[in-house]
C-alpha cells in the first residue's frame, strides 16, 4: 500500500546531478506563536548527493532542528520546495508523507524512542509491519539489520534489558529495515559516554563505507562531526558554513586507543 | 486480515501491560451486559409465565357476559343486568357455525359447611361442558351430568382450594356438605389451576352446581352473568365472536346505533394486552439495564483517553516510522473494540449465570433468548466503536513532532 502511494507521486528530473538525495531550494520556515512570528528557516539551499555524510551542527535555535524535520518529512516547509530523491515533498499529503516516512527515511534519535516491553527484533521490524511486508519477510530483514548492528545475540531483549549503545543499535536496525534512501540521526550519540558513541559512529561509518548508505547527523560535539564527510553549521535560520571535513577520524582507529572502561 | 490480526496482538499485549486499569474498565461493560441480558431474560421470563396461565384458562375460549362496560360513559354493571338467558346460550349452540359447545353460568357467594368447617367462596352453576370448554380435568371422582342438570341434583364438584380447606386429610367423595344449609353430595374434585395470570384470583377457590339447581334452590333468579363459549379452533374465535355479538343483538332486538347490553371477551385479546404488558415490562428492565452499558462505554472512553496521553511518545514514534493516521487510529479503536468484546463476552457468561440463579434463588420466572445475546455482543462491539472513536481519532491526529518531544 505504502508503495502505490509513492508511485502516485511522479519523480522529478531535476536539473544536475542524478545522484541526488535531498534537494532544498530557499527553504523558509516560520511559526505563529500568539501575535509574533518566529522565522526559524530564512531561506535554505542545500543538495546532499548520494553516499554523502553529513554533520549537521549549530547552537540550540539556529534552526537546524526544523531543518532536519523538514528533511525526515515530519514538517513541511512554508515556502519553497524539497525534493527527496526528485520527488517535491513539499506539495505531499499527510498519508503519502506517510509513506515517504515509512519506505525512503531512517531515524535514528538521541533518547532511542525504542517502544517500551516490546522485544529488539518487533522494535526493528515495527517499519516492515507499516510497509505491508509479509510477516516472514518481515522477520527475514529485522534478523539480518540486528546482525548487521552487532546484535545478532540478542534479538529476544527487551529495550529495559539493554544498554543505551545497544538501544541504539536496535534503533539503527529498525531505521535500516525498509532499506532507506536516507538515514537521518538527530544526536543519536547524544545520550551515550564516549566510548559507546564512537561504537555507534563507527557503525555509521560502515553503513556509509560499505553500502554506501546516504546518513545526515545532527550533533554539536566537534569531535562527533570529525567521523563524517562534510559539515553544515546553522546559525539564525540560515546556513553559516558548509565544509568538507579534513583529517577525518576513523571509528575503528579511534576505538584501538581508546581504554575500555570496566565497572 | 494477518495484519488485523498483528493490530489485535498488540492491543492485547497493550492491555495486559496494565491488567487491573483494563480489569476494572472491563468491569464496566461486563456489569452493563450482564444486567440487560439478566433483565430481559427476567421480563421475557415473566411474558412467558403470563401466557402459559392464559393458554391454562382454556384454548380457543370465549366469554359472553351480561351488561356492558362502557369506557367512555357510565355503565359499569358488567354481570348485573338481567338480559342473558339460558335460550341465548341454547341459540349460540345452535345457530353460530364457529361455535363448538356453551355452557351457561350464573353464580353466588356462599357459605360452605363441613362437619365442624366451614368456608366462604363462590358457588357457580352451570353445565358439564364448562369443564371441557375450560379444558379443566377433575383429579377425583367425576363431573355432574346433563340428568344432574335437568333434575336440578344437589350435587357439587369442588375446586382443590375449597378441598383443602373443607376436608384436609379426609377424602371429599360422596360426603355431603351444607350450601346454605341445603345438602349437596360432593361427585368430584377439579385439578388445581393456580392463580389467573390475568386477574391474579385464585382459580381453585370456586365450587360448581348444575345450573338448575342454583337458579331454582339457591339464588331464585332465572337470568345468566355469563355463558362460556369454546370456538371450533383457535382460528374461529373471532368468527365466533361476530356470530355471538350479531345473534345476540338480534335476540335482544337491539336496532341501529343502541349499545350491546352484553360484551363478549376473547381469551385471544386478553392474551394480548397481557403479551403486550410484559413486552412493555421487559423493554423498561433492559433500558434501565442498558444505562450500566453506556456508563460502561463512557469509562472505556476515559481509560482511552488516559491511555493516548500516556503513550504520545509511542504515538510519535509510531507516526514517524511511517504508520498512517489510519493505522494509529486503527490500533486505538481495536484496543477499544478488545476491551468491550472481552467484557461483553464475560458479561454474557454472568448474565446467564444471573438468569439461572434468580428463579433458584428468588423463585421468579427467567428465560434466555438468543436473540438477547446476539444483542448483548453486537452492543458490546458498537460501544467499543462508539466510546473508541473520539480517543482513535485524537491519537491520530498526533503532531509527531511534538508526540516525540512529549515527555
Amino acid at each position: 500500500m505504502g508503495n502505490t502511494v509513492i508511485s502516485m507521486v511522479e519523480p522529478v528530473t531535476h536539473s544536475g546531478s542524478t545522484d541526488s538525495v535531498i534537494r532544498a531550494e530557499d527553504v523558509h520556515k516560520y511559526y505563529e506563536l500568539g501575535d509574533s512570528r518566529v522565522h526559524a528557516l530564512r531561506g535554505v539551499s542545500m543538495e546532499i548527493t548520494r553516499g554523502e555524510f553529513v554533520a549537521v551542527m549549530g547552537s540550540s535555535g539556529s534552526g537546524k532542528s526544523t531543518f532536519m524535520n523538514i528533511l525526515g518529512c515530519l514538517d513541511q516547509p512554508s515556502s519553497g520546495r524539497y525534493f527527496l530523491e526528485g520527488i517535491d515533498v513539499s506539495t505531499l499529503e499527510k498519508k503519502q508523507l506517510a509513506a515517504i516516512r515509512n519506505q525512503k527515511i531512517g531515524f535514528v534519535f538521541q533518547g532511542f524512542n525504542l517502544l517500551a516491553r516490546t522485544t529488539a527484533l518487533e522494535n526493528a521490524e515495527l517499519p516492515a509491519f507499516y510497509a505491508r511486508v509479509s510477516q516472514e519477510e518481515r522477520l527475514r530483514r529485522a534478523k539480518t539489520a540486528l546482525q548487521m548492528v552487532g546484535l545478532g545475540d540478542r534479538m529476544d531483549h527487551f529495550p529495559s534489558q539493554l544498554s543505551g549503545g545497544q538501544q541504539q543499535r536496535v534503533a539503527i536496525a529498525r531505521a535500516l529495515v525498509n532499506r532507506p534512501s536516507i538515514l537521518l540521526a538527530d544526536e543519536p550519540t547524544g545520550n551515550l559516554d564516549s566510548r559507546t558513541s564512537v561504537e555507534v559512529m563507527e557503525i555509521f561509518q560502515k553503513l556509509n563505507e560499505e553500502q554506501g548508505l546516504t546518513i545526515v547527523l545532527v550533533t554539536h560535539e566537534h569531535d562527533i562531526a570529525q567521523f563524517c564527510k562534510r559539515a553544515v553549521v546553522f546559525r539564525d535560520g540560515t546556513i553559516r558554513k558548509d565544509d568538507l571535513i579534513s583529517n577525518r577520524s576513523i571509528a575503528a582507529d579511534v576505538l584501538k586507543t581508546m581504554p575500555v572502561l570496566e565497572d | 486480515m494477518t495484519e488485523i490480526l498483528a493490530t489485535i496482538r498488540i492491543a492485547l499485549r497493550a492491555l495486559a501491560r496494565n491488567k487491573l486499569r483494563s480489569g476494572l474498565t472491563m468491569l464496566g461493560i461486563i456489569i452493563g451486559v450482564g444486567a440487560v441480558i439478566a433483565m430481559v431474560a427476567l421480563g421475557q421470563g415473566a411474558q412467558e409465565q403470563v401466557q402459559q396461565q392464559i393458554a391454562a384458562l382454556g384454548s380457543n375460549m370465549l366469554f359472553v357476559m351480561s351488561g356492558n362496560m362502557n369506557r367512555g360513559g357510565v355503565r359499569l354493571g358488567m354481570g348485573n343486568t338481567q338480559n342473558l338467558v339460558a335460550a341465548d346460550e341454547e341459540a349460540i349452540v345452535r345457530e353460530c357455525p364457529a361455535v363448538a359447545m356453551a355452557a351457561p353460568g350464573s353464580g353466588s357467594g356462599v357459605q360452605v359447611v363441613f362437619g365442624n368447617d366451614n368456608w366462604g367462596t363462590q358457588a357457580t352453576g352451570t353445565e358439564p361442558q364448562y369443564f371441557d370448554i375450560r379444558d379443566w380435568p377433575m383429579a377425583e371422582g367425576v363431573s355432574f351430568t346433563n340428568e344432574d342438570v335437568q333434575l336440578a341434583a344437589n350435587v357439587v364438584v369442588i375446586g382443590e382450594t375449597v378441598r383443602k380447606n373443607l376436608f384436609g386429610a379426609t377424602d371429599p367423595l360422596g360426603q355431603t356438605v351444607r350450601i346454605n344449609n341445603l345438602p349437596f353430595k360432593v361427585v368430584g374434585v377439579l385439578t388445581a389451576k393456580g392463580q389467573s395470570g390475568a386477574m391474579g384470583n385464585d382459580q381453585d377457590d370456586a365450587m360448581f352446581i348444575p345450573i338448575t339447581t342454583l337458579q331454582k334452590k339457591v339464588t331464585g333468579q332465572n337470568w345468566l352473568r355469563f355463558i362460556s363459549v369454546s370456538a371450533k379452533s383457535k382460528n374461529e374465535t373471532y368468527a365466533a365472536q361476530q356470530q355471538i355479538e350479531a345473534l345476540l343483538r338480534d335476540r335482544h332486538k337491539l336496532r341501529g346505533g343502541k349499545d350491546d347490553d352484553f360484551t363478549v371477551r376473547n381469551l385471544a385479546d386478553v392474551a394480548e394486552v397481557a403479551d403486550q404488558t410484559g413486552r412493555v415490562m421487559t423493554l423498561l428492565l433492559a433500558s434501565i439495564a442498558s444505562v450500566s452499558l453506556l456508563v460502561g462505554g463512557i469509562g472505556i472512553m476515559n481509560i482511552m483517553l488516559v491511555s493516548v496521553t500516556e503513550r504520545t511518545r509511542e504515538i510519535g514514534i509510531r507516526l514517524a516510522i511511517g504508520a498512517t493516521e489510519d493505522d494509529v487510529q486503527r490500533q486505538f479503536l481495536i484496543e477499544a473494540v478488545t476491551l468491550s468484546i472481552i467484557g461483553g463476552a464475560i458479561g454474557i457468561i454472568v448474565g446467564l449465570l444471573v438468569s439461572y440463579l434468580i428463579p433458584q434463588v428468588l423463585g421468579w420466572a427467567a428465560s434466555v433468548s438468543m436473540m438477547a445475546l446476539v444483542i448483548a455482543v453486537v452492543f458490546s462491539f458498537a460501544v467499543g466503536v462508539f466510546f473508541g472513536y473520539y480517543p482513535a481519532r485524537k491519537a491520530a491526529r498526533l503532531n509527531p513532532i511534538e508526540a516525540l518531544r512529549y515527555e
